[in-house]
């Protein structure tokens, strides 16, 4: 494997699972060239008249759809931990004999961690995808064949519609279908909210397969995946456990560290004067991010400041501000619980969005740099405010990246931290993996003290008359490294790459190594 | 033959912050850790284990450490307490170096609405709980340690004296009931305690006798050779000892907890110039009286007045008990116009989110104050707030 240093001076590889990559060259430096990926043209002659693509089975769906060795095969994490469809599609390809499946799921979950039999046994030869915690562990320790292909959200879509990736048979999972292909996210007993997961499969796959335990009669309406992408449609018995695919109330945490962390956000957007007439934002629902949205809400009820748009994962806190007419649009990617699902089905100014619309960096715009501010987590920071999302200090690989990266190009992009995590130091000399650059990270707020990014000025100055306790993240870092017992060591990892991560216009921003 | 075994701390899957230390006679000592923080502070861990045994006088002893991410000052804290489970005659200690950060002086006059309780065995929850901005902590050795941890709690809360900082807190400590109170008292004086609470107090000796436990341990301070009473000071980490001269003499709060100590609450008030307050407990008191524990407090309602009136009698400050419902915070704020109307001046806190509330409560409000005295007194809660987060 040959390497090169990239603009931000890691070392990357210059060949990823055979195919030639690109080092990172800095935000906005690379533009690419030639036209978009197109999947094979088909006719309506290939398809019944009447509209039932309905197939007697999946694993005679997948024959059908000529399932053979060595084929990518997507799905989508809308049902989160939930999923009951993946170990059915695995199980399927092994009894067909079929070997050495690139899996391409947009992330896995808990729920998919018997799936690692299927590497083990060689059906699945690696997943390109986030890899939360067992097969981040599974590709850490160097066990996964193929490397680790971490991309965002929207990098994913991009990756698809530039022919980065080629899928060859897509699985979308569907709450509720028509024979047609129609499927929506809101109906059945699996609803789950926006499926815009699952729309670049939809439109580039070679083959793509709806699968429901939900099939209504056309019209399935709303048709969050069109029915005319669609090959073949799969009824089985039951897609996902809605228990575990939205929680029924979303829980705010209690941690005392967390919320004081999430309030001193929201008094940083307030006293920032980001949170003005007609402002936008974008919260996720970790604990500090849904804490942060409770916070900023009060603020905003008390002074009777209205939003014009909220980017979601859309939860109760901001279904609640937009029934009070706090904000006018939801804008909504995934729904994380049940007043999410609901709202998204009943009010119209509950918009269901796409990776592409929000996030695709090959696109003409997105909406993630139109919004005023986001709140985003992060596993480590360094001192020039690169960031870390999917590596632990240690040098484990065990989160995805999600929508993280898109959402940098924010006006103001916030990373909520505590400064250290049972003695870990979460501010460093050195981020161990780059996923974001500094130069898009504004803003770090930690239960310690608001470091603000020097090339930030203008926030710097808006916060001067603030109470809000703004200090150098040098000087943060010296309390965490005094409090935690010195610096800490450099992880000892090997020199075998087991993933890169990819930046979000499919350039090479930094790779993981195996854990010595 | 005696035992040839002893542990100390906890582990297990929810623990945090804290770790668990097995130490054994053996011919061939060894060190083994299984650490969670390995890969960043293996070699830092196995370095401070090896110079808390020198320092103990302990390096023939075998070391089994099971790490959830303690901080040093804990690590050194379990590691002295396994060892002298195992030899109750070892009379060394190994103290972390003095953080001077955490050194900061406080008045007799300062406010004090919250005391923010924390268990005297649990340093997970010693690290931040300055952040909260409390008037005070309590890092309580009493009601929230175990009667078998007694000594694990005292030799921890010694060391978090030293080195963790409460941002500004007054740093309390609730020691237990005499005669082991007057134990904590010594053992924890030269290492920037600021207050003592006694609980269950019904008689002024009792505040006498751990006065001069505190005179004769600052007559012992400053005798230049380290040597205190019997123990000899060593300090870990390699670290230079800082005198604890700079450290200031503690002051006392005694609670009143019984039928016996509201009666005695003006003498035992004005036992000693060190008393700064009175405070009650109303658990004890109630169960003392014979009385059953109601929402309205009325069967407390006499009690109460009675510290009210013996402290401002004595000239200290009276203090109310603990709101135990963390997710009430009407109720909390209710519970603290209550006994602010009775004249408490601060209230104790079970978790952080309390101190904001009972601040607020507390604040008069602008038609309280005369005219002239409410710009003085917005100046003077702005200056107080100047040290943490606002």
């Amino acid at each position: 494997m040959q390497y090169i240093e990239n603009a931000a001076g890691r070392i990357v590889p210059t060949q990823v699972n055979g195919r030639e990559t690109l080092p990172y060259q800095g935000v906005g430096k690379f533009l690419p060239q030639g036209r978009k990926a197109a999947p094979p043209i088909r006719s309506c002659a290939q398809y019944a008249p009447d509209g039932n693509k309905v197939a007697p089975s999946l694993i005679e769906a997948l024959r059908r759809a000529g399932l053979r060795d060595g084929m990518t095969i997507s799905s989508h994490h809308h049902f989160r931990d939930g999923d009951l469809l993946m170990s059915q599609v695995f199980a399927s390809a092994k009894v067909l004999g079929v070997r050495d499946l690139v899996w391409y799921p947009t992330a896995v979950f808990p729920c998919h961690a018997p799936l690692l039999a299927y590497l083990d046994a060689g059906t699945i030869h690696h997943v390109e995808g986030s890899l939360h915690a067992a097969f981040g562990r599974y590709a850490s320790l160097g066990k996964m064949r193929g490397a680790a292909v971490l991309r965002s959200h929207g990098s994913r879509y991009r990756s698809i519609q530039d022919g980065d990736t080629r899928i060859d048979i897509a699985i979308i999972a569907a709450p509720a279908a028509d024979a047609f292909g129609n499927c929506s996210g809101v109906g059945g007993r699996a609803a789950c909210g926006p499926l815009g997961f699952a729309l670049a499969d939809s439109q580039y796959a070679d083959h793509v397969i709806a699968v429901t335990d939900t099939l209504v009669p056309f019209p399935c309406v709303p048709w969050h995946i069109q029915g005319n992408y669609v090959d073949q449609v799969v009824v089985v018995d039951q897609v996902g456990d809605p228990a575990k695919i939205v929680s029924g109330t979303t829980q705010i945490t209690k941690s005392p560290d967390q919320l004081l962390i999430a309030e001193s956000a929201a008094q940083f957007v307030r006293d920032a004067g980001i949170m003005r007439q007609g402002f936008s934002f974008q919260a996720g629902a970790g604990g500090i991010s849904l804490a942060f949205t409770i916070f900023l809400g009060a603020m905003m009820r008390a002074t009777n400041t209205k939003a014009r748009f909220i980017r979601g994962g859309s939860v109760r806190p901001l279904v609640e501000l937009l029934n009070e007419g706090l904000t006018d649009y939801i804008l909504d990617g995934q729904s994380f619980d049940l007043d999410g699902v609901r709202s998204l089905r009943d009010h119209p100014a509950h918009i269901a969005t796409s990776p592409f619309t929000s996030y695709s960096y090959h696109g003409k715009g997105n909406f993630a740099s139109l919004l005023d501010c986001i709140v985003l987590g992060a596993t480590e920071v360094d001192v020039d405010f690169n960031a870390n999302v999917v590596t632990h200090s240690d040098g484990y690989l065990l989160h995805g990246i999600g929508g993280w990266q898109d959402g940098l190009f924010a006006r103001c992009t916030i990373l909520t931290l505590p400064t250290f995590r049972d003695r870990i130091p979460v501010i460093r000399e050195r981020v161990t993996t780059l996923c974001g650059p500094g130069e898009l990270i504004d803003v770090i707020v930690t239960e310690r003290g608001i470091a603000i990014n020097p090339r930030r000025q203008d926030l710097l100055d808006a916060l001067s008359g603030s109470k809000l306790p703004v200090r150098s993240i040098h000087d943060l870092k010296a309390e965490v490294e005094a409090i935690c017992g010195g610096a800490p060591q450099s992880a000892r990892v090997g020199d075998q790459t087991i993933g890169v991560v990819t930046w979000v216009d499919g350039t090479i921003i930094d790779s993981i190594k195996r854990v010595a | 033959m005696t035992t040839s075994s002893a542990s100390a701390g906890t582990r297990g899957a929810d623990v945090r912050s804290d770790c668990w230390v097995l130490v054994e006679e053996s011919a061939a000592p060894t060190i083994q850790i299984k650490s969670k923080v390995e890969a960043l502070y293996g070699d830092s861990i196995r370095a401070l284990i090896a110079s808390t045994l020198t320092a103990l006088d302990a390096s023939d002893l075998s070391l089994t450490m099971e790490d959830s991410g303690a901080l040093p000052f804990t690590m050194m804290a379990r590691i002295e307490t396994a060892v002298k489970r195992l030899r109750p005659d070892n009379s060394r200690v190994c103290l972390p170096e003095i953080n001077p950060a955490a050194q900061y002086a406080i008045t007799r006059e300062r406010l004090r609405r919250t005391r923010l309780y924390l268990p005297g065995n649990t340093p997970k929850f010693f690290i931040n709980a300055g952040l909260h901005k409390p008037d005070a902590i309590i890092l309580d050795l009493e009601d929230a340690v175990s009667p078998d941890e007694k000594d694990a709690a005292q030799m921890l809360v010694r060391n978090a004296l030293r080195a963790v900082n409460f941002y500004g807190a007054e740093k309390m400590v609730r020691v237990n009931q005499l005669p082991r109170g007057l134990d904590d008292a010594r053992a924890l004086i030269a290492h920037g305690v600021h207050t003592i609470l006694l609980p269950k107090v019904e008689d002024a000796d009792e505040v006498r006798a751990v006065e001069s436990v505190i005179a004769s341990r600052e007559a012992a301070k400053q005798s230049p050779d380290l040597e205190i009473g019997n123990w000899k000071l060593e300090v870990g980490n390699n670290a230079v000892h800082h005198p604890p001269s700079n450290l200031q003499s503690p002051f006392l709060i005694p609670i009143i907890e019984s039928a016996r100590g509201v009666l005695r609450a003006f003498e035992i008030a004005s036992a000693s110039p060190r008393v700064i307050a009175l405070g009650l407990g109303l658990e004890d008191y109630t169960k003392d009286i014979g009385a059953e524990r109601t929402a309205e407090g009325r069967e407390t309602l006499w009690a109460r007045s009675q510290i009210v009136n013996a402290a401002r009698a004595a000239g200290v400050t009276p203090l109310g008990s603990v709101f135990s419902d963390v997710a009430d915070e009407t109720g909390l704020r209710a519970f603290v116009n209550d006994a602010r109307a009775l004249g408490f001046e601060g209230i104790g806190c079970l978790h952080p989110r309390q101190v904001p509330i009972a601040h607020a409560a507390f604040a008069p409000t602008p038609e309280q104050l005369p005219n002239e005295t409410r710009v003085a007194s917005r100046s003077r809660s702005s200056k107080r707030a100047c040290w943490g987060w606002v």
